[in-house]
């Protein structure tokens, strides 16, 4: 088995991770969890583009994943200070009724 | 030999990550959704790296590579408070 398909099926099992996590987030978690997404999306954005990098043996991943780590910081906390208030709000009426 | 070193990181990266989704789709609140993203996704990722560093080809990637590992972490652990933060109470949410 050569070295270019391992690199192949874990970017694939990777992509499949991350696909089934953002519908999960963004579909039937409830819209108190979306941001978690900013989260997912940082961490294995990185992780495949490091993975696809290696598969397509491309010498400049490595720099596009660190430019990728460093907007994905800033994202996240841009994401966190807009995170609307009244989601927090739904889920604590939510935990008082049930 | 540096080839199964890096197809047994590579598995055991993809396990952590797999199971970080598990986490994320299965545990009930949304604290124990961040615990699932943010450990155990970055030791997945943490993983990935060791197995890209045993193969790198210059010293300079070497650096890039933990440099990355470094910055995913921390980024993970400030949106998590922050995330977290914003998801409490509106009473408990401020500090002094």
């Amino acid at each position: 088995m050569s070295m270019n398909l391992v690199w192949w099926c874990f970017a694939g099992a990777l992509l499949l991770n991350a696909a089934v996590g953002l519908r999960f987030v963004t579909t039937r978690a409830g819209s108190a969890d979306s941001f978690l997404a900013a989260l997912l999306i940082g961490t294995t954005g990185v992780g495949l583009t490091l993975g696809l990098g290696e598969a397509l043996e491309q010498m400049r991943a490595i720099d596009l994943a660190l430019a990728l780590a460093l907007l994905a910081a800033v994202l996240g906390v841009a994401f966190a200070r807009h995170a609307p208030f009244a989601h927090a709000r739904s889920t604590q009426k939510a935990r008082d009724d049930g | 030999m540096v080839d199964l070193f890096t197809v047994i990181l590579l598995a055991a990266s993809a396990l952590f990550f797999t199971g970080g989704t598990i986490g994320l789709v299965r545990l009930p609140d949304v604290h124990c959704r961040l615990h699932a993203l943010t450990k155990a996704d970055n030791v997945g990722l943490g993983l990935l790296i060791a197995a890209l560093m045993i193969r790198a080809d210059s010293a300079a990637d070497l650096f890039k590579l933990a440099a990355i590992w470094l910055l995913v972490i921390a980024a993970g652990a400030a949106t998590c408070f922050l995330l977290a933060q914003s998801a409490r109470r509106p009473s408990e949410r401020r500090g002094p």
